[in-house]
């Protein structure tokens, strides 16, 4: 009796957040899935069942293959060099060297820009010719470079914005977890006869364990989620060379308006996403020292 | 030589002397205790030792060699710290090993080494555990046995048993103890408890405000304390120490109406004794009963000479009830001479007190 009350209280309780998760998460998916098995609607001629033909299209569709391939280089760059530099920041500033405050809010500014506000910066650092970076390799003979405009710099003049940016956001969480560090275990560390290195080796990384697994998700749905200086500054060119998956999402399905087949990419874009996050949880949870 | 040698030790933060040009000997074996009341410059003075703080001057000598500007890796200790710093991410028999394997050591030695560890202080079935499935006492034996596995000859222990219950802590005592007494090392131990200092300790360093008070064995500093720091800091109730004035023959405890219980001297004193060294008697120095508080195996009465408190202990059963007169004699061996402005023992002669005195 008094737990099937509480029960109904519970259930309740949960009610409003179930509602709303429900509506904007859970059956959006289920729907996208359901049109990706559908043909787009145009005209009179309304949408009907096609089975797998979106997905048949696409693995025949040359600039989808090169989105997920640009995207896989895109996140196999950006989440190791933003979680590398990040720590290195954050240990730098725990230091204790001298104009912390300062150093730490330069550090994280990048974060606090919105990405279309960075994308203008650097647009400047990457005009040709008159631009910053020009300026800066004229005198050693290497002027002249179109960053964002030959196909083979513009995915890695992204990656360097999306470091950027990123960097001083995981930083925070490092360095609030360096400080959660007792200084008696890095002592304790010491006594025993470890050099520097050695304490970072096998008691600081240890312990930042869960916090580089945090990162670590955020970083990978940031590796496909965050698309905005595409938009701002290449719209997937040259030549697709910056083609990234949601990137090419939007496409279809805001400027050529193929809504089912946008639904498809959309629906290998979840599965990806959820194959991740299965692996971090799953595997890399259990590898990972909680306090 | 082996063991600790420390001359003239300094340790500056600001305007703050926390240890203040202090010099001490650690001989090999020797279980040494630092005394002290909280903020006195106990774990400052451990720390500089261990080379976890450096030293704003002075000299440090571990077993001979100079390691006054070596890190702390490099001068072959080991300690346990109060709140035992376990690494929360390896298991207990990882943690112990952490040294071992940080330096190399051959993978049967280590082996060899961990069980000889996990034996002496009964961790066998916890090897597997994370420090926080263990309780607060089997922490501690963890953190002891890491200190104990590098087999250095120095062993420094930061109050490791301020965390643990009354009774823990009486078992920790004598574990550490016998762990010392068997491993032959110097051990230097910090303690605020007087009674862990007295029961375990072969010397006991008792300091104040970053300075040695006394350096001396627990029967020095409880028979023959070089001050009323001391003499107040060892032994529970503390020692009375009271104001005398002159009269005739010497000086007579302040207020009193007699009778002198010191000679006089040429600056003005102050008498103390151990409320166990006192009696209750027929006739000797006259005191009203105020208070008594009783403990089972003995009871501390409190009485009023003059204006001035003295607490006597007595075994048993309290004889007497507040408002009572008595009298409170002492064996003259009892009585403790020190300089009231310095505080400093006087070792002038005692004069009896005689029965009829009065
Ligand atoms: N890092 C520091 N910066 C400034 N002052 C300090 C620092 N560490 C200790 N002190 C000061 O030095 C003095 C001695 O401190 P210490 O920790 O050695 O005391 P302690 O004898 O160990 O006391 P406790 O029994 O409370 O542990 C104190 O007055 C303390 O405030
Ligand atoms: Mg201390």
């Amino acid at each position: 009796m008094k737990t099937s009350r509480n029960a109904i209280y519970g259930s309740l309780l949960l009610l409003p957040a179930a509602v709303l998760l429900w509506t904007f998460t859970y059956q959006p998916i289920l729907v996208t899935i359901v049109d990706s098995l559908y043909s787009t609607p145009r005209g009179r001629r309304p949408a009907r069942f096609i089975g797998l033909d979106h997905y048949e299209t696409m693995m025949a569709d040359p600039v989808f293959w090169k989105s997920l391939v640009n995207n896989l280089i895109y996140a196999l760059t950006t989440i190791p060099l933003s979680i590398g530099l990040a720590l290195a920041m954050a240990l730098l500033v725990n230091a204790g060297i001298r104009g912390r405050a300062l150093t730490r809010m330069a550090y994280f500014t990048p974060t606090v820009l919105p990405m279309v506000a960075v994308a203008n910066i650097w647009m400047f650092f990457y005009t040709p010719d008159y631009g910053l970076l020009d300026q800066m390799l004229r005198p050693f003979g290497l002027g002249g470079n179109n960053w964002l405009g030959s196909s083979e710099t513009a995915l890695g003049a992204l990656i360097a914005i999306t470091v950027w940016k990123e960097a001083g956001f995981f930083m925070i969480f490092y360095l609030a977890a360096l400080q959660q560090i007792s200084p008696a275990l890095i002592e304790a560390a010491q006594l025993e006869g470890a050099a520097p290195s050695q304490v970072f080796r096998r008691v600081t990384l240890p312990l930042l364990m869960p916090t580089t697994l945090f990162v670590a998700i955020n970083a990978v749905i940031g590796a496909f989620r965050l698309v905005d200086h595409v938009f701002a500054m290449t719209k997937g060119g040259p030549d697709n060379a910056t083609m990234l998956l949601l990137y090419y999402i939007y496409q279809v399905g805001f400027s050529f308006w193929d809504t089912g087949y946008a639904a498809a990419l959309t629906v290998i874009l979840l599965a990806a996403l959820a194959l991740i996050a299965m692996f971090q949880f799953g595997y890399a949870d259990r590898r990972v020292h909680y306090r | 030589m082996s063991g600790i040698r420390v001359e003239s030790l300094t340790k500056e933060w600001g305007t703050v002397r926390a240890v203040d040009g202090i010099g001490f000997e650690a001989g090999s074996p020797e279980f040494v205790t630092l005394l002290g009341p909280s903020g006195c410059g106990k774990s400052t003075t451990l720390r500089l030792i261990a080379g976890l703080e450096q030293a704003t001057s002075g000299r440090i000598v571990i077993a001979g060699r100079d390691v006054t500007g070596l890190p702390a890796s490099k001068r072959n200790l080991s300690m346990v710290f109060q709140s035992y710093a376990l690494f929360p991410h390896l298991s207990v028999a990882d943690n112990i090993l952490f040294g071992l394997s940080i330096r190399g050591v051959p993978k049967a030695e280590r082996k060899r080494r961990l069980s000889a560890v996990v034996d002496l202080l009964g961790l066998g079935r916890l090897l597997d555990r994370r420090p926080s499935q263990l309780s607060g006492g089997q922490q501690q034996r963890v953190a002891l046995g890491r200190a104990l596995i590098a087999e250095t000859p120095v062993c420094l222990l930061d109050e490791p048993l301020s965390n643990l219950d009354a009774q823990l802590r009486a078992e920790m005592r004598n574990e550490i103890r016998g762990l010392q007494q068997r491993l032959r090392i110097t051990m230097l131990f910090v303690t605020h408890d007087q009674t862990e200092a007295m029961s375990m300790a072969d010397r006991i360093i008792l300091m104040r405000d970053g300075r040695i008070e006394q350096n001396g064995t627990p029967v020095d500093l409880y028979e023959r304390p070089a001050s009323t720091f001391v003499a107040r800091f060892i032994g529970t109730p503390p020692m009375n120490v009271l104001d005398l004035t002159p009269v005739d023959g010497g000086l007579a405890i302040a207020g009193s109406s007699g009778p002198a219980v010191a000679p006089s001297g040429s600056s003005p004193a102050r008498l103390g004794v151990r409320p166990e060294h006192i009696g209750f008697a027929e006739s000797g120095l006259a005191a009203i009963v105020q208070s008594v508080e009783y403990f089972g195996a003995d009871t501390i009465t409190a009485c009023r000479v003059g204006q001035q408190l003295m607490l006597v202990r007595t075994p048993g059963r309290p004889a007497l009830t507040p408002g009572t007169t008595t009298h409170l004699r002492w064996p003259p061996a009892a009585a403790h001479l020190f300089d009231a402005t310095t505080g400093l023992r006087r070792d002038a002669p005692l004069q009896q007190l005689k029965p009829d005195a009065a």
